[in-house]
Protein backbone atom coordinates (compact mmCIF):
# COMPACT_ATOMS: atom_id res chain seq x y z
CA UNK A 1 0.00 0.00 0.00
CA UNK A 2 1.02 3.22 -0.75
CA UNK A 3 2.62 5.20 2.93
CA UNK A 4 3.99 8.48 4.08
CA UNK A 5 1.90 11.28 2.19
CA UNK A 6 0.78 9.61 -1.00
CA UNK A 7 -2.77 9.80 -1.28
CA UNK A 8 -4.36 6.57 0.02
CA UNK A 9 -8.03 6.67 -0.66
CA UNK A 10 -8.47 3.30 0.28
CA UNK A 11 -7.46 3.87 3.61
CA UNK A 12 -11.06 5.23 4.62
CA UNK A 13 -11.97 1.38 3.96
CA UNK A 14 -9.65 -0.02 6.47
CA UNK A 15 -11.34 -1.93 9.10
CA UNK A 16 -9.55 -1.49 12.73
CA UNK A 17 -10.21 -3.57 15.67
CA UNK A 18 -11.37 -1.83 18.78
CA UNK A 19 -12.33 -4.78 20.86
CA UNK A 20 -10.25 -8.29 19.79
CA UNK A 21 -12.78 -11.12 20.30
CA UNK A 22 -12.83 -14.66 18.99
CA UNK A 23 -15.24 -17.01 18.80
CA UNK A 24 -14.88 -20.88 17.56
CA UNK A 25 -11.74 -20.01 15.55
CA UNK A 26 -13.56 -16.85 14.06
CA UNK A 27 -11.98 -13.50 14.39
CA UNK A 28 -15.17 -11.67 15.57
CA UNK A 29 -13.69 -8.63 17.14
CA UNK A 30 -15.37 -5.18 17.89
CA UNK A 31 -14.16 -3.10 15.01
CA UNK A 32 -14.54 0.27 13.71
CA UNK A 33 -16.92 -1.70 11.02
CA UNK A 34 -19.32 -2.68 14.05
CA UNK A 35 -18.94 0.37 15.87
CA UNK A 36 -20.86 2.18 12.97
CA UNK A 37 -23.15 -0.46 12.71
CA UNK A 38 -24.23 0.15 16.45
CA UNK A 39 -24.31 3.84 15.60
CA UNK A 40 -26.38 3.19 12.99
CA UNK A 41 -28.98 1.32 14.63
CA UNK A 42 -28.75 3.62 18.02
CA UNK A 43 -29.74 6.39 15.43
CA UNK A 44 -32.79 5.07 13.40
CA UNK A 45 -33.88 3.79 16.92
CA UNK A 46 -33.59 7.51 18.35
CA UNK A 47 -35.53 8.62 15.66
CA UNK A 48 -38.25 5.68 15.19
CA UNK A 49 -38.78 4.99 18.87
CA UNK A 50 -37.65 8.00 21.08
CA UNK A 51 -39.12 10.50 18.76
CA UNK A 52 -42.23 8.42 18.85
CA UNK A 53 -42.60 8.23 22.53
CA UNK A 54 -44.73 10.96 23.10
CA UNK A 55 -46.96 9.79 20.56
CA UNK A 56 -48.69 13.01 19.72
CA UNK A 57 -51.38 13.83 17.07
CA UNK A 58 -49.27 16.61 16.25
CA UNK A 59 -45.55 15.48 15.94
CA UNK A 60 -42.62 16.89 17.03
CA UNK A 61 -39.35 16.69 14.38
CA UNK A 62 -38.43 13.41 14.73
CA UNK A 63 -41.51 12.14 15.02
CA UNK A 64 -42.40 13.23 11.84
CA UNK A 65 -38.95 12.09 10.64
CA UNK A 66 -40.22 8.40 11.67
CA UNK A 67 -43.71 8.95 10.09
CA UNK A 68 -42.28 10.56 6.95
CA UNK A 69 -40.11 7.01 6.65
CA UNK A 70 -42.82 4.89 7.21
CA UNK A 71 -45.11 6.55 4.96
CA UNK A 72 -42.30 6.39 2.62
CA UNK A 73 -41.46 2.84 3.12
CA UNK A 74 -44.92 1.42 3.27
CA UNK A 75 -45.91 3.80 -0.04
CA UNK A 76 -42.88 2.16 -2.20
CA UNK A 77 -44.05 -1.40 -0.97
CA UNK A 78 -47.82 -1.40 -1.16
CA UNK A 79 -46.60 0.03 -4.34
CA UNK A 80 -44.85 -2.47 -5.66
CA UNK A 81 -46.41 -5.66 -3.91
CA UNK A 82 -50.42 -4.61 -3.10
CA UNK A 83 -51.48 -4.57 0.36
CA UNK A 84 -50.41 -8.23 0.88
CA UNK A 85 -46.55 -7.44 0.85
CA UNK A 86 -47.11 -5.69 3.95
CA UNK A 87 -45.90 -8.53 5.75
CA UNK A 88 -42.64 -7.93 4.89
CA UNK A 89 -43.13 -4.23 5.94
CA UNK A 90 -40.79 -4.58 8.83
CA UNK A 91 -37.78 -6.37 6.44
CA UNK A 92 -38.23 -3.78 4.42
CA UNK A 93 -38.55 -0.86 6.71
CA UNK A 94 -35.30 -2.49 8.46
CA UNK A 95 -32.87 -2.91 5.29
CA UNK A 96 -34.47 0.91 4.10
CA UNK A 97 -33.06 2.85 7.07
CA UNK A 98 -29.96 0.60 7.93
CA UNK A 99 -28.94 1.00 4.09
CA UNK A 100 -29.90 4.86 4.17
CA UNK A 101 -28.29 5.13 7.74
CA UNK A 102 -25.41 4.07 7.07
CA UNK A 103 -25.16 5.89 3.73
CA UNK A 104 -25.77 9.35 5.44
CA UNK A 105 -23.09 8.72 8.29
CA UNK A 106 -20.73 7.44 5.97
CA UNK A 107 -20.59 11.03 4.88
CA UNK A 108 -19.49 12.34 8.06
CA UNK A 109 -15.79 13.21 7.96
CA UNK A 110 -13.65 10.72 9.70
CA UNK A 111 -16.82 7.87 9.60
CA UNK A 112 -16.61 4.67 8.29
CA UNK A 113 -19.11 3.57 5.86
CA UNK A 114 -20.57 0.13 6.98
CA UNK A 115 -22.14 -0.50 3.40
CA UNK A 116 -19.28 0.60 1.43
CA UNK A 117 -17.79 -3.03 2.08
CA UNK A 118 -19.34 -5.87 -0.11
CA UNK A 119 -19.49 -8.43 2.52
CA UNK A 120 -22.45 -6.47 4.24
CA UNK A 121 -23.95 -5.66 0.95
CA UNK A 122 -23.71 -8.90 0.06
CA UNK A 123 -25.61 -10.26 3.23
CA UNK A 124 -28.34 -7.69 2.52
CA UNK A 125 -28.66 -9.45 -0.72
CA UNK A 126 -28.82 -12.49 0.19
CA UNK A 127 -31.20 -12.01 3.40
CA UNK A 128 -33.67 -10.66 0.37
CA UNK A 129 -33.12 -13.39 -2.07
CA UNK A 130 -33.49 -15.64 0.69
CA UNK A 131 -36.49 -14.27 1.91
CA UNK A 132 -37.82 -13.94 -1.44
CA UNK A 133 -37.21 -18.15 -1.99
CA UNK A 134 -38.22 -19.16 1.81
CA UNK A 135 -41.47 -16.68 1.02
CA UNK A 136 -42.18 -18.20 -2.55
CA UNK A 137 -42.33 -21.34 -1.55
CA UNK A 138 -43.87 -21.29 1.49
CA UNK A 139 -46.99 -19.60 -0.44
CA UNK A 140 -47.01 -21.01 -3.40
CA UNK A 141 -44.98 -24.37 -3.44
CA UNK A 142 -43.62 -25.80 -6.49
CA UNK A 143 -46.19 -22.84 -8.30
CA UNK A 144 -42.87 -20.57 -7.35
CA UNK A 145 -41.06 -22.21 -9.91
CA UNK A 146 -43.47 -20.60 -12.57
CA UNK A 147 -41.57 -17.55 -12.22
CA UNK A 148 -39.04 -19.77 -14.49
CA UNK A 149 -41.45 -20.69 -16.65
CA UNK A 150 -43.19 -17.88 -18.32
CA UNK A 151 -46.76 -19.09 -19.82
CA UNK A 152 -47.55 -19.58 -23.62
CA UNK A 153 -44.40 -20.33 -24.91
CA UNK A 154 -43.38 -22.54 -27.78
CA UNK A 155 -41.91 -26.05 -26.28
CA UNK A 156 -38.36 -25.87 -28.47
CA UNK A 157 -37.90 -21.78 -26.56
CA UNK A 158 -38.93 -23.05 -23.14
CA UNK A 159 -35.10 -24.05 -22.10
CA UNK A 160 -32.92 -21.44 -23.17
CA UNK A 161 -36.31 -19.17 -21.81
CA UNK A 162 -35.68 -21.46 -18.59
CA UNK A 163 -31.98 -20.80 -18.33
CA UNK A 164 -32.29 -17.34 -19.16
CA UNK A 165 -34.94 -17.10 -16.32
CA UNK A 166 -32.91 -18.66 -14.03
CA UNK A 167 -29.51 -16.99 -14.82
CA UNK A 168 -31.67 -13.48 -13.93
CA UNK A 169 -32.30 -14.52 -10.80
CA UNK A 170 -28.98 -15.75 -9.81
CA UNK A 171 -28.14 -12.44 -10.90
CA UNK A 172 -30.45 -10.30 -8.72
CA UNK A 173 -28.68 -11.01 -5.42
CA UNK A 174 -25.31 -10.26 -7.45
CA UNK A 175 -26.31 -6.98 -8.92
CA UNK A 176 -27.96 -5.87 -5.45
CA UNK A 177 -25.05 -6.16 -3.65
CA UNK A 178 -22.69 -4.93 -6.39
CA UNK A 179 -24.62 -1.79 -7.00
CA UNK A 180 -24.56 -0.37 -3.48
CA UNK A 181 -21.19 -1.87 -2.71
CA UNK A 182 -19.80 0.16 -6.23
CA UNK A 183 -21.27 3.42 -5.64
CA UNK A 184 -21.10 3.54 -1.91
CA UNK A 185 -16.93 2.85 -2.28
CA UNK A 186 -16.79 5.14 -5.82
CA UNK A 187 -18.36 7.92 -4.45
CA UNK A 188 -16.08 8.16 -1.50
CA UNK A 189 -12.82 7.43 -3.48
CA UNK A 190 -13.71 10.38 -5.67
CA UNK A 191 -14.23 12.43 -2.51
CA UNK A 192 -10.90 11.81 -1.47
CA UNK A 193 -8.83 11.67 -4.68
CA UNK A 194 -10.70 15.68 -4.69
CA UNK A 195 -9.53 16.25 -1.23
CA UNK A 196 -6.23 15.02 -1.49
CA UNK A 197 -5.93 16.67 -4.63
CA UNK A 198 -6.70 20.38 -3.01
CA UNK A 199 -4.34 19.42 -0.32
CA UNK A 200 -1.34 18.64 -2.92
CA UNK A 201 -2.28 21.72 -4.86
CA UNK A 202 -1.99 23.95 -1.80
CA UNK A 203 1.49 22.91 -0.78
CA UNK A 204 2.90 23.23 -4.71
CA UNK A 205 4.06 26.88 -4.34
CA UNK A 206 2.30 28.29 -7.84
CA UNK A 207 0.57 26.04 -8.61
CA UNK A 208 -1.70 26.54 -5.20
CA UNK A 209 -3.80 29.26 -7.27
CA UNK A 210 -5.37 25.85 -9.16
CA UNK A 211 -6.44 24.51 -5.24
CA UNK A 212 -9.95 26.20 -5.56
CA UNK A 213 -10.57 24.01 -8.61
CA UNK A 214 -10.52 20.05 -6.97
CA UNK A 215 -11.98 21.68 -3.92
CA UNK A 216 -15.30 23.20 -5.78
CA UNK A 217 -15.38 19.65 -7.32
CA UNK A 218 -14.94 18.02 -3.25
CA UNK A 219 -17.84 19.82 -2.63
CA UNK A 220 -20.33 19.56 -5.70
CA UNK A 221 -19.35 15.87 -4.97
CA UNK A 222 -20.83 15.84 -1.53
CA UNK A 223 -23.71 17.55 -2.78
CA UNK A 224 -24.25 14.36 -5.17
CA UNK A 225 -22.93 11.66 -2.58
CA UNK A 226 -25.39 13.07 -0.57
CA UNK A 227 -28.00 12.39 -3.20
CA UNK A 228 -26.63 9.05 -4.03
CA UNK A 229 -26.74 7.86 -0.67
CA UNK A 230 -30.38 8.19 -0.50
CA UNK A 231 -30.46 6.88 -4.22
CA UNK A 232 -29.08 3.46 -3.37
CA UNK A 233 -30.92 2.72 -0.50
CA UNK A 234 -33.82 3.67 -2.41
CA UNK A 235 -33.21 1.86 -5.38
CA UNK A 236 -31.59 -1.24 -3.08
CA UNK A 237 -35.45 -0.92 -1.26
CA UNK A 238 -37.67 -0.82 -4.42
CA UNK A 239 -35.87 -3.18 -5.96
CA UNK A 240 -36.25 -5.42 -3.11
CA UNK A 241 -40.01 -4.80 -2.90
CA UNK A 242 -40.06 -6.00 -6.82
CA UNK A 243 -38.20 -9.29 -5.91
CA UNK A 244 -40.70 -9.43 -2.65
CA UNK A 245 -43.63 -9.20 -5.53
CA UNK A 246 -42.51 -12.36 -7.50
CA UNK A 247 -42.97 -14.11 -4.70
CA UNK A 248 -45.90 -12.92 -4.04
CA UNK A 249 -47.38 -13.22 -7.20
CA UNK A 250 -45.14 -15.98 -9.72
CA UNK A 251 -45.67 -16.41 -13.02
CA UNK A 252 -45.42 -13.28 -15.44
CA UNK B 1 -6.54 -19.26 12.61
CA UNK B 2 -5.10 -20.93 16.08
CA UNK B 3 -7.14 -23.14 17.62
CA UNK B 4 -8.26 -22.46 20.95
CA UNK B 5 -9.03 -24.44 23.67
CA UNK B 6 -12.06 -22.05 25.48
CA UNK B 7 -14.46 -21.07 22.54
CA UNK B 8 -14.72 -17.78 23.48
CA UNK B 9 -11.72 -15.51 24.46
CA UNK B 10 -11.45 -11.82 24.79
CA UNK B 11 -8.15 -9.96 24.40
CA UNK B 12 -8.21 -6.21 24.34
CA UNK B 13 -5.36 -5.04 22.02
CA UNK B 14 -4.14 -1.98 20.98
CA UNK B 15 -6.25 -1.52 17.68
CA UNK B 16 -4.42 -3.76 15.87
CA UNK B 17 -5.64 -3.37 11.98
CA UNK B 18 -6.39 -5.76 9.35
CA UNK B 19 -4.98 -3.65 6.96
CA UNK B 20 -1.98 -4.31 8.05
CA UNK B 21 -2.40 -7.53 6.27
CA UNK B 22 -2.36 -4.85 3.09
CA UNK B 23 -4.48 -5.20 0.19
CA UNK B 24 -8.11 -4.06 -0.74
CA UNK B 25 -10.20 -3.83 2.23
CA UNK B 26 -13.47 -4.32 1.23
CA UNK B 27 -11.53 -7.78 -0.66
CA UNK B 28 -9.86 -8.82 2.87
CA UNK B 29 -11.50 -11.91 3.69
CA UNK B 30 -10.05 -12.16 7.09
CA UNK B 31 -12.44 -9.20 8.32
CA UNK B 32 -15.68 -10.90 6.69
CA UNK B 33 -16.43 -13.96 9.61
CA UNK B 34 -16.30 -10.24 12.13
CA UNK B 35 -18.62 -7.83 9.97
CA UNK B 36 -21.46 -10.71 9.26
CA UNK B 37 -21.83 -11.45 13.00
CA UNK B 38 -22.03 -7.77 13.78
CA UNK B 39 -23.92 -7.21 11.11
CA UNK B 40 -26.43 -10.25 12.19
CA UNK B 41 -26.89 -8.66 15.56
CA UNK B 42 -27.10 -5.43 15.21
CA UNK B 43 -29.50 -6.06 11.97
CA UNK B 44 -30.90 -8.58 13.95
CA UNK B 45 -31.59 -5.85 16.68
CA UNK B 46 -32.76 -3.09 14.41
CA UNK B 47 -35.26 -5.82 13.10
CA UNK B 48 -36.48 -6.99 16.25
CA UNK B 49 -37.01 -3.39 17.60
CA UNK B 50 -38.89 -1.57 14.40
CA UNK B 51 -40.87 -4.67 13.89
CA UNK B 52 -42.23 -5.39 17.78
CA UNK B 53 -41.99 -1.70 19.01
CA UNK B 54 -41.60 0.92 16.54
CA UNK B 55 -43.46 0.41 13.73
CA UNK B 56 -46.72 -0.59 15.60
CA UNK B 57 -45.94 2.65 17.71
CA UNK B 58 -45.60 4.59 14.31
CA UNK B 59 -48.54 2.55 12.52
CA UNK B 60 -51.58 2.91 15.78
CA UNK B 61 -49.98 6.70 15.83
CA UNK B 62 -51.17 7.52 12.47
CA UNK B 63 -54.11 5.17 12.20
CA UNK B 64 -54.94 7.66 15.70
CA UNK B 65 -54.56 10.49 13.58
CA UNK B 66 -56.59 9.76 10.55
CA UNK B 67 -59.08 8.44 12.84
CA UNK B 68 -58.99 12.01 14.32
CA UNK B 69 -59.28 13.52 11.33
CA UNK B 70 -62.24 11.70 9.75
CA UNK B 71 -63.89 12.53 12.86
CA UNK B 72 -63.17 16.03 13.29
CA UNK B 73 -64.12 16.09 9.17
CA UNK B 74 -67.41 14.09 9.64
CA UNK B 75 -68.00 17.16 12.47
CA UNK B 76 -67.41 19.49 10.11
CA UNK B 77 -69.38 18.48 7.67
CA UNK B 78 -72.37 17.66 9.98
CA UNK B 79 -72.28 21.01 10.62
CA UNK B 80 -72.18 22.44 7.56
CA UNK B 81 -75.07 20.05 6.21
CA UNK B 82 -76.89 22.16 9.41
CA UNK B 83 -75.67 25.50 8.77
CA UNK B 84 -76.95 24.69 5.44
CA UNK B 85 -80.35 23.68 6.56
CA UNK B 86 -80.40 26.54 8.95
CA UNK B 87 -79.67 28.93 5.51
CA UNK B 88 -82.85 27.66 4.24
CA UNK B 89 -85.08 27.75 6.75
CA UNK B 90 -83.94 31.29 6.98
CA UNK B 91 -84.52 32.04 2.79
CA UNK B 92 -88.04 30.08 3.04
CA UNK B 93 -89.01 32.31 5.97
CA UNK B 94 -87.50 35.22 4.43
CA UNK B 95 -89.59 34.46 1.11
CA UNK B 96 -92.96 33.89 3.32
CA UNK B 97 -92.27 37.47 4.81
CA UNK B 98 -91.61 39.28 1.60
CA UNK B 99 -94.86 37.72 -0.12
CA UNK B 100 -96.66 38.76 3.13
CA UNK B 101 -95.49 42.26 3.62
CA UNK B 102 -96.49 42.30 -0.72
CA UNK B 103 -99.84 40.91 0.16
CA UNK B 104 -100.04 44.21 3.02
CA UNK B 105 -98.91 46.62 0.70
CA UNK B 106 -101.59 45.21 -2.39
CA UNK B 107 -104.24 45.31 0.28
CA UNK B 108 -103.94 48.31 1.46
CA UNK B 109 -103.22 49.88 -1.42
CA UNK B 110 -106.63 48.49 -2.66
CA UNK B 111 -108.22 49.93 0.16
CA UNK B 112 -106.99 53.48 -0.08
CA UNK B 113 -107.91 53.47 -4.04
CA UNK B 114 -111.36 52.10 -2.85
CA UNK B 115 -111.25 55.31 -0.63
CA UNK B 116 -110.12 57.88 -3.09
CA UNK B 117 -112.49 56.61 -5.41
CA UNK B 118 -115.39 57.03 -2.67
CA UNK B 119 -114.12 60.57 -1.57
CA UNK B 120 -114.03 61.25 -5.19
CA UNK B 121 -117.96 59.79 -6.29
CA UNK B 122 -118.46 61.99 -3.18
CA UNK B 123 -117.22 65.32 -3.87
CA UNK B 124 -117.99 65.03 -7.65
CA UNK B 125 -122.14 64.17 -6.67
CA UNK B 126 -121.36 67.22 -4.00
CA UNK B 127 -119.94 69.44 -7.25
CA UNK B 128 -123.08 67.88 -9.91
CA UNK B 129 -125.46 69.02 -6.94
CA UNK B 130 -123.90 71.99 -6.82
CA UNK B 131 -124.04 72.74 -10.59
CA UNK B 132 -127.67 71.57 -10.97
CA UNK B 133 -128.78 74.41 -7.63
CA UNK B 134 -126.52 77.02 -10.12
CA UNK B 135 -128.47 76.35 -13.10
CA UNK B 136 -131.49 76.70 -10.99
CA UNK B 137 -130.33 80.17 -9.87
CA UNK B 138 -129.55 81.25 -13.13
CA UNK B 139 -132.93 79.86 -14.74
CA UNK B 140 -134.64 81.47 -11.72
CA UNK B 141 -132.40 85.06 -12.30
CA UNK B 142 -133.14 84.74 -16.08
CA UNK B 143 -136.84 84.46 -16.02
CA UNK B 144 -136.73 87.26 -13.60
CA UNK B 145 -134.39 89.88 -15.47
CA UNK B 146 -137.05 88.88 -18.26
CA UNK B 147 -139.89 90.16 -16.54
CA UNK B 148 -137.93 93.23 -15.72
CA UNK B 149 -137.49 93.45 -19.04
CA UNK B 150 -140.94 93.51 -19.87
CA UNK B 151 -141.80 95.78 -17.03
CA UNK B 152 -139.04 98.62 -18.73
CA UNK B 153 -140.52 98.31 -21.89
CA UNK B 154 -144.25 98.58 -21.15
CA UNK B 155 -142.42 101.72 -19.30
CA UNK B 156 -140.59 102.77 -22.34
CA UNK B 157 -143.62 101.87 -24.26
CA UNK B 158 -145.91 103.93 -22.07
CA UNK B 159 -143.01 107.10 -22.22
CA UNK B 160 -142.92 106.95 -26.02
CA UNK B 161 -146.58 107.19 -26.47
CA UNK B 162 -146.79 109.76 -24.24
CA UNK B 163 -144.52 111.95 -26.12
CA UNK B 164 -146.32 111.06 -29.32
CA UNK B 165 -149.69 111.66 -28.59
CA UNK B 166 -149.24 114.07 -24.80
CA UNK B 167 -151.47 111.79 -22.72
CA UNK B 168 -150.13 108.48 -21.00
CA UNK B 169 -151.85 105.68 -21.79
CA UNK B 170 -152.90 103.18 -19.02
CA UNK B 171 -151.15 100.57 -17.59
CA UNK B 172 -154.22 98.36 -18.59
CA UNK B 173 -153.99 98.73 -22.06
CA UNK B 174 -150.20 98.78 -22.20
CA UNK B 175 -150.30 95.78 -20.43
CA UNK B 176 -152.89 94.38 -23.11
CA UNK B 177 -150.89 95.51 -26.09
CA UNK B 178 -147.82 93.71 -24.95
CA UNK B 179 -149.77 90.37 -24.16
CA UNK B 180 -151.18 90.88 -27.57
CA UNK B 181 -147.82 91.76 -28.93
CA UNK B 182 -146.05 88.91 -27.14
CA UNK B 183 -149.36 86.38 -27.02
CA UNK B 184 -149.85 87.35 -31.63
Amino acid sequence: MASGNEIDPMHQFEINKIVDLHFLGHDISFTNSSLWMVIVVAVVSLITLVGTSSRSIVPGRLQTLAEMAYEFVANLLTGVTGKEGMRFFPLVFSLFMFVLTANFLGLIPGAFTVTSHIIITACFALLVIGTVIVAGVANHGSHFLHLFVPSGLPGWLLPFIVLIEIISFLSRPISLALRLFGNMLAGHVALKLFGAFTVGLLGAGAASVLAPLPLITAVALTALEFLVAFLQAYVFTILTCVYLNDALHPGH
Amino acid sequence: MRLIATPFIVATTATSAFAAEGGFPPFDSHTFAGQIFWLVITFGLLYVLMSKVALPRIGSILEERQGTIDTALAAASKAQTAAEAEAAALEQALVKAKTNAQAIASEASAKSAKEIDAKRHAVESDLSAKMVAAEASITATKAKAMANVTDIAKEAASAMIERLTGKAPTAAAVGKAFSAASGE
